[in-house]
């Protein structure tokens, strides 16, 4: 976009994109590094993904005040009153990601008394990716200004709902079959859980960010995806 | 992104039902030969607030001065194309004048009270158009005051001079003169800009209470002014209408990137 007359005014809104470009960053490190430190038992990782929390806390007020100034200094309209409200509700989002991530990284020590076997976590690996793949897309696609692919991604969001559901079921079995499962079983599921509500908070971005980009909402319904196309896909 | 609608197709695009009060067709405007607007066409609803933006020199101010035909004080101006007020062209060579300046009035961007009480800077203009019997008149006086939002302030002072009154007190002065004769448009050219913020909020409140019964047109430079006071919102530029539409929509996502440009501080 060409740039404003006061230099300053575009100064203040590149430093507000800066901070949802690092946010969205963190958050694809934290839901990272979180899953991980829960499947493979590591302490460490678990307790860096806590402390990241903390940082992006920071971040998030960081932006708010430069936003709330931003608009009391500058009366922003048009694109940048849209980018200014966007990145305040994209933060949020942001952060309650940080927060679903540092509550899965919370659960590792509590599994590791009751160790989950290897063959358990299967399920959500693949649904991990998915999610992963969601935090990372949403902000590059924000980033290169991709409307249409922001549009794309938010249907996207089906499938990491379908893993959910299989997720579930998977881990219901497991616990059937051997109630010694149990408690580490639950903190799995409270894991998927927490990572499907990622990938809503992902969906929420991607229609503010679209919002932003072009002035339009996206449709209340968002188109579903063939539960098969994605089995055969796998 | 849509497709920008040509300024005439966005006038045919309006609703049907709506009441348009004045139509601008096809209307060109020439300074001698310099032509200052540039086929404009728009239609004005009536009884709500349509505000005209631009850069200086973008046609809007000029495009006011043809809604009461003032341009024709001045040699060398001239205006082709149609103003329908109410369906009926005002450009008609048959037009009475002082009746349009009646019926449209217009209030500038320096207060211009007359040297004389503010009693008869209302009266002035009312026994210019009718002849009415002293207490009648006195009785249009008090209701314009009060319709101005001037009357608590002045009503023990009548026959003090109208200079005597503060800056945002004389343009109310005049905008209670134009509203004496009981005109059915209001033209606005800044009426705003030489005020302090109160006095400025008075006006715009005045603006949001006079809308019920007029159809008014304001040219401001203050962006916010205008997406405050107005309903409707036309960009000009160069001449030529760039964007009408919906206050709200032209100021959250404005369809054509010159409006965009303009109303974010990115010109030029």
């Amino acid at each position: 976009m060409t740039e404003h007359t006061v230099a300053a005014f575009d100064e203040d809104l590149n430093a507000i994109d800066g901070l949802i470009r690092e946010m969205g960053d963190l958050a694809a490190t934290m839901a990272g590094s979180a899953t991980r430190a829960l499947l493979d038992l590591d302490n460490p990782l678990s307790r860096q993904v806590v402390s990241q929390d903390a940082l992006m806390d920071a971040r998030q007020r960081d932006l708010d005040e430069r936003a709330i100034t931003l608009i009391a200094r500058r009366q922003p309209v048009a694109a940048d009153l849209r980018m200014v409200v966007g990145a305040i509700r994209m933060a949020a989002d942001l952060e309650r990601i940080g927060d679903l991530a540092k509550n899965i990284a919370k659960r590792v020590g509590a599994v590791g008394e009751a160790v989950a076997p290897r063959r358990f976590a299967h399920g959500i690996e693949a649904m991990t990716a998915l999610v992963l793949r969601q935090v990372e897309g949403v902000i590059r696609k924000y980033e290169m200004r991709d409307a249409e692919g922001l549009s794309a991604l938010r249907a996207d969001d089906e499938k990491i709902d379908i893993q959910y559901t299989a997720v579930f079921r998977e881990l219901l079995t497991y616990m059937m079959e051997d109630p010694r499962n149990i408690t580490a079983c639950t903190h799995l599921l409270f894991c998927a859980k927490n990572l499907e509500r990622i990938g809503d908070h992902v969906t929420n971005i991607a229609e503010n960010a679209y919002y932003v980009l072009t002035g339009r909402q996206l449709s209340p319904d968002r188109p579903r995806t063939d539960e098969t196309a994605i089995r055969l896909a796998e | 992104m849509t497709q920008m609608m040509s300024p005439a197709s966005i006038a045919a695009s309006r609703p049907a039902t709506e009441d348009v009060k004045l139509e601008v067709r096809k209307l060109d405007f020439f300074y001698d030969r310099t032509r200052a607007l540039k086929d404009i066409s728009l239609s004005l609803p009536a009884k709500s607030v349509t505000a005209f933006i631009g850069p200086s020199g973008c046609g809007k101010s000029t495009l006011l001065r043809v809604f009461n035909r003032i341009y024709e004080l001045y040699p060398k101006q001239r205006a082709k194309g149609e103003v329908l007020l109410d369906g009926r062209d005002i450009l008609d060579r048959s037009q009475d004048l002082n009746l349009l300046r009646a019926q449209i009035g217009m209030v500038f961007q320096k207060p211009t009270p007359f040297p004389m009480s503010i009693y008869e800077n209302i009266a002035f203009g009312i026994r210019l158009y009718e002849k009415l019997p002293r207490s009648e008149i006195d009785g249009r006086v008090e209701q314009a005051l009060r319709r101005s939002a001037l009357w608590a302030e002045v009503k023990d002072k009548l026959n003090a001079s109208g200079l005597s009154l503060s800056g945002g007190q004389q343009q109310r002065l005049c905008i209670a003169r134009t509203v004496a004769v009981k005109p059915e448009v209001i033209l606005l050219d800044e009426p705003a800009s030489a005020l302090d913020p109160l006095s400025t909020a008075k006006i715009e409140e005045l603006i949001d209470e006079l809308k019920a019964d007029y159809t008014i047109v304001i040219v401001t430079h203050n962006m916010q002014q205008a997406a405050r006071v107005s309903s409707r919102t036309a960009f000009m530029y160069l001449g030529e209408l760039i964007e009408f539409g919906d206050t709200e929509q032209i100021f959250t996502s404005p369809q054509d990137k010159r409006t965009q440009d303009y109303i974010t501080g990115r010109f030029g």
